[in-house]
């Protein structure tokens, strides 16, 4: 290497070594082979090394960030989007059941066989004690009516069932019916020994339950029963096993066990004279028609469509919330539309959307002057009206709503100025004018409602009802709690962040357009139509888009001016989440909010670019 | 401009002394202002349309109709100023209303110093209720700010280099809680922090709050390194600096402006939300904003005045904060404030 350079060095810097001259002479000859670095390196590699060291560098800068948003932000809206199609609790709360009924032929008409039903008993003997059984009421009652009583009311009820059995064992001896006897019996002597050593004080301290070698093998069903019951008493429950007496489960799954052949001829464990004498018995047992306890309790477990609704909800993973956040349900027979009383989200989207449509509209109609005034006007006057626009900007949103909510109750200033101004000597003479004008743009405006009709009459769209005519006289307008009132206040809010977007648009756009506009010839109306308003509309579309995403999801303001009728889909996503806890249905309408403000933001993406979102000029 | 008479220029105050006179004889103290108000109008009014004085703000060649346009829009831009400030500003004398109304009462209307009083401001300062709100919102919205302005500005330098493998990617990330509806960030942190048990905690609406002021961080840094003058540190590096002397002694300090916007941004995001926290949070973290909308759908009490009222005035304190930022950051970068 070094040989090389020496040999290369030109010039009167006969410097040896890797200075950026030698290594520009080397690159320059055209015989050197690939362009080196100065320190003799192919340039090629060594820039790459460059670009990768300051790609690291940057990428280390944003690492903290990057993860921290993922943590706190995306991860919760993967789970929201995972919770619009979960659905474990049912094949969680009922996993016998579910299993079981894989061999019921529902169109036969019938409810499933006595096999299933007593695998409902098992689940739910366990889901009554660790009270899930009402949460899966609930969660089964969006798709069927009436299943959250049906769980609730038998759930009270099938602890008894099995207490038939337990009865009769403890009838045949004595020595069933205490825990102790059965610790004796199920656990090991390890265990045993080590539940003598503790200390009761110490809650936590309970050494858990270890299964006796041999039982599960000899008497499987008791075996799970007892293992399910033991760790439900010291984990859940964190009481002392060895005051507790066993489920009446575990008796029904003991006599499963000794009537289904269990052979205890063999077994040399404790208690071994109880266990078999009691296998000699059991043959002569009263056993229980589980299915006609469980009909007994309510005729509902007879219909076949209880059983079809929950195995329909049987898998892990359900479109079931989605279908219902467009007012579709589930069936047996396959997809359908729900009945026409039941639909109500389809509206409630089609509100928001032509409710933030609204707003946008608005927010043009009222931004627009004030953008133009804005860029117009000397950079003095312009700045001190910018105040204006800024100051509702950076007040709070509570403050706004609740001043808007001041203003335009029924005794609020709003009405109360109205009252006033009708009851001066202005207010008398102009009324007559003004009600007139009004009923004239009124007329105009229910001539389209009128065609719209007429229209939607043909493609099936939505009638809409008349504007009623004003009347001379003054009531005091209806300006919340309805559609008027989240419009006004929303417009309000929405405002700057039209006026911004659209103000730094036009103040790009040199004036002298507007006047060689005219000076060539062109009206008023021409020059700004032509010339003025095609330069703008980036401002509007970069507006409207803004606009439109933030109203689309808005929630406080509908929430305190909407009353019932000028809500929107948040507010429902709300109700559900707090108040009617059907999280799914919360999620799946959540998704499909998402979904169309993520398109929305594409959109803004390719119009205006992320990176150009201003803050407050 | 033609000289103006003598007459011209009185006349609005004559027009306010005399209408003022006749609403005080005939109504009351209310009416005189409103007739002095009125009165000053119409005999400015009068001269300015009699003398034309109306056209000496519009080009000469104007038409009449051009003219009455002219004017006719600054009249609708006035409506729209008044739609957009009055809410804001009718809230404030009502807060100082001595009854429990939400309207101004005849009392304040005749300006009899009966009708005001400060009961709604004791009574936000005495209840401790609001008080709790006023800590927790003052526990949270700092903690929050600081976490999202320690990891925005380092990110947003990250951002601002000039080689950043799949940049628009990660920036859509990291503006995303900015554009995803509140309700929906605050539904996915809902369940989501109930699953890591850090729902209803302090931490957890400090994380959430964080996470939400981000954007604002990163969108105003980086608008603030774009201006940024990548040399200085070169040379702060050639003469021996290390990295994080450079940042601290040579690009903090310039871009600084852009990161207090940026932390007041995220502060007011904070301080201001209330459907993450309405969420998220328990009783325990029942900030200012959570109060008010309680208030505002439960029982309606003008203490929410009063506390709306001390929040306008906080945010003209902000405004003006972040308007003297702006200024000095253009001196800085060498451009005259505009």
């Amino acid at each position: 290497m070094t040989d090389r350079s020496a040999a290369e060095t030109t010039g009167p810097d006969q410097f040896i070594g890797a200075t950026p001259d030698n290594a520009l002479r080397n690159a320059e000859r055209a015989d050197a082979g690939p362009v080196l670095a100065a320190d003799g390196t192919p340039l090629k590699k060594s820039l790459n090394r460059a670009l990768r060291l300051s790609k690291l560098r940057a990428l280390m800068l944003i690492a903290p960030l990057l993860i921290f948003v993922v943590v706190t932000f995306i991860a919760p809206i993967a789970d929201m989007l995972f919770r619009s199609v979960e659905n474990n609790i049912v094949a969680d709360t009922l996993p016998r059941t579910i299993a079981a009924l894989d061999d019921w032929d529902e169109t036969t008409g019938n409810p499933p066989d006595n096999a299933t039903f007593e695998a409902l008993y098992k689940d739910m003997y366990r889901a009554v004690e660790a009270k899930a059984h009402t949460r899966l009421g609930s969660r089964l009652n969006y798709e069927l009516t009436g299943m959250s009583s049906l769980f609730r009311k038998s759930g009270r009820k099938v602890e008894d069932m099995g207490e038939v059995f337990q009865d009769q064992f403890e009838d045949l001896d004595g020595f069933w019916k205490d825990g102790e006897n059965w610790n004796a019996l199920m656990g090991t002597d390890s265990w045993l020994a080590a539940m003598e050593g503790w200390d009761t004080s110490d809650k936590k301290g309970q050494p858990p339950f270890e299964m006796r070698d041999g039982l599960a093998a000899m008497l499987p069903q008791t075996a799970t029963a007892f293992q399910d019951y033991a760790q439900f008493i010291q984990r859940v429950d964190e009481k002392n096993l060895a005051r507790q007496d066993p489920w009446a489960l575990v008796y029904s799954a003991l006599y499963n066990d000794l009537t289904s052949g269990a052979d205890v001829s063999g077994y040399t464990g404790p208690a071994v004279a109880e266990l078999q004498a009691a296998a000699a018995a059991v043959d002569g047992f009263e056993t229980v028609d589980y299915r006609a306890a469980f009909v007994d309790i309510d005729e509902d477990w007879a219909d076949p469509e209880v059983w079809k609704t929950v195995r329909l909800y049987g898998p892990n993973l359900t479109n079931g919330y989605f279908l219902n956040a467009v007012d579709m349900q589930k069936t047996p027979q396959g997809v359908e539309m729900r009945p026409e009383n039941q639909q109500i989200y389809i509206t409630l989207f089609w509100r928001t959307l032509v409710m933030s449509l609204a707003i946008t509209g608005m927010c043009i109609l009222l931004g627009y002057p004030v953008a133009w005034l804005l860029a117009n006007l000397p950079a003095r006057s312009a700045n001190l009206l910018m105040i204006l626009v800024l100051l509702p900007f950076w007040t709070s949103l509570l403050v706004r709503t609740s001043a808007w909510k001041v203003m335009l109750q029924q005794q609020g200033v709003v009405n109360d100025t109205l009252v006033w101004y009708h009851s001066t000597a202005v207010g008398k003479i102009l009324d007559p004018v003004v009600t007139l004008l009004m009923n004239v743009v009124i007329g105009a405006l229910n001539a389209v409602v009128w065609i719209w009709n007429l229209l939607s009459g043909i493609w099936g769209a939505v009638d809409v009802e008349l504007f009623t005519y004003a009347a001379l006289g003054f009531e005091r307008l209806a300006l919340i709690n309805n559609v008027t009132g989240t419009i006004i206040a929303m417009t309000h809010i929405l405002l700057p962040f039209m006026i911004l977007p659209l103000y730094s648009v036009m103040a790009t756009i040199p004036p002298v357009y507007l006047r060689a506009a005219k000076s060539m010839g062109a009206t008023n109306w021409t020059a700004f139509w032509r010339v003025y308003f095609p330069q703008s509309v980036p401002g509007i579309g970069a507006g409207s888009i803004l606009v439109f995403i933030l109203a689309i999801g808005y929630y406080i303001t509908p929430e305190i001016v909407g009353g019932t009728k000028g809500v929107f889909i948040s507010n429902r996503i709300a109700y559900h989440i707090s108040s009617s806890l059907n999280w799914g249905l919360a999620a799946a309408l959540g998704s499909i909010l998402l979904a169309a403000v993520l398109l929305l933001y594409w959109a803004y993406d390719r119009i205006v670019g992320i990176d150009n979102v201003k803050l407050g000029g | 401009m033609a000289k103006r008479s003598t007459i011209s220029k009185s006349a609005p105050w004559i027009g306010a002394a005399v209408l003022a006179v006749l609403g005080l004889v005939t109504a009351g103290p209310a009416y005189a202002i409103l007739g002095a108000l009125s009165g000053f109008v119409i005999g400015w009014l009068v001269f300015w349309i009699a003398e034309r004085r109306y056209r000496d703000a519009v080009p000469s060649y104007y038409t009449a109709g051009q003219t009455l346009w002219h004017y006719a829009f600054r009249v609708i831009c006035g409506g729209i100023f008044v739609f957009l400030i009055t809410p804001i500003l009718v809230v404030m004398p009502l807060s100082f209303n001595a009854e429990d109304f939400f309207t101004f009462t005849p009392e304040m209307l005749a300006f009899d110093p009966e009708g005001y009083s400060l009961k709604h401001y004791r009574d936000f300062f005495s209840n401790s209720d609001w008080q709790n709100a006023v800590r927790n919102s003052i526990q949270i919205a700092p903690m929050a700010t600081l976490l999202s302005v320690s990891f925005g500005t380092l990110a947003a330098i990250g951002l601002s280099q000039p080689h950043v493998p799949f940049r628009r990617a990660i920036m859509a990330i990291l503006i995303s809680p900015m554009i995803v509806p509140l309700i929906i960030s605050a539904a996915g942190m809902y369940f989501f922090y109930s699953r890591i048990g850090l729902q209803g905690t302090y931490l957890g609406v400090v994380l959430a709050h964080a996470a939400l002021g981000i954007p604002f961080v990163i969108i105003t840094v980086t608008a603030t390194l774009v201006g940024f003058d990548n040399s200085l540190t070169r040379a702060a590096a050639n003469m021996g600096a290390s990295p994080v002397r450079t940042f601290f002694k040579v690009q903090m300090p310039l871009i600084l402006p852009g990161v207090i916007s940026g932390g007041l941004f995220a502060f007011i995001t904070s301080f201001d939300e209330v459907v993450v926290v309405l969420f998220v949070g328990s009783a325990g973290q029942k900030t200012l904003p959570w109060q008010m909308f309680t208030g505002l759908r439960e029982q309606i009490s003008p203490t929410i005045l009063a506390v709306a009222t001390l929040l306008v005035v906080i945010s003209v304190l902000l405004l003006m904060t972040l308007e003297l930022l702006r200024r000095r950051s253009e001196r800085l970068r060498g451009m005259s404030p505009g």
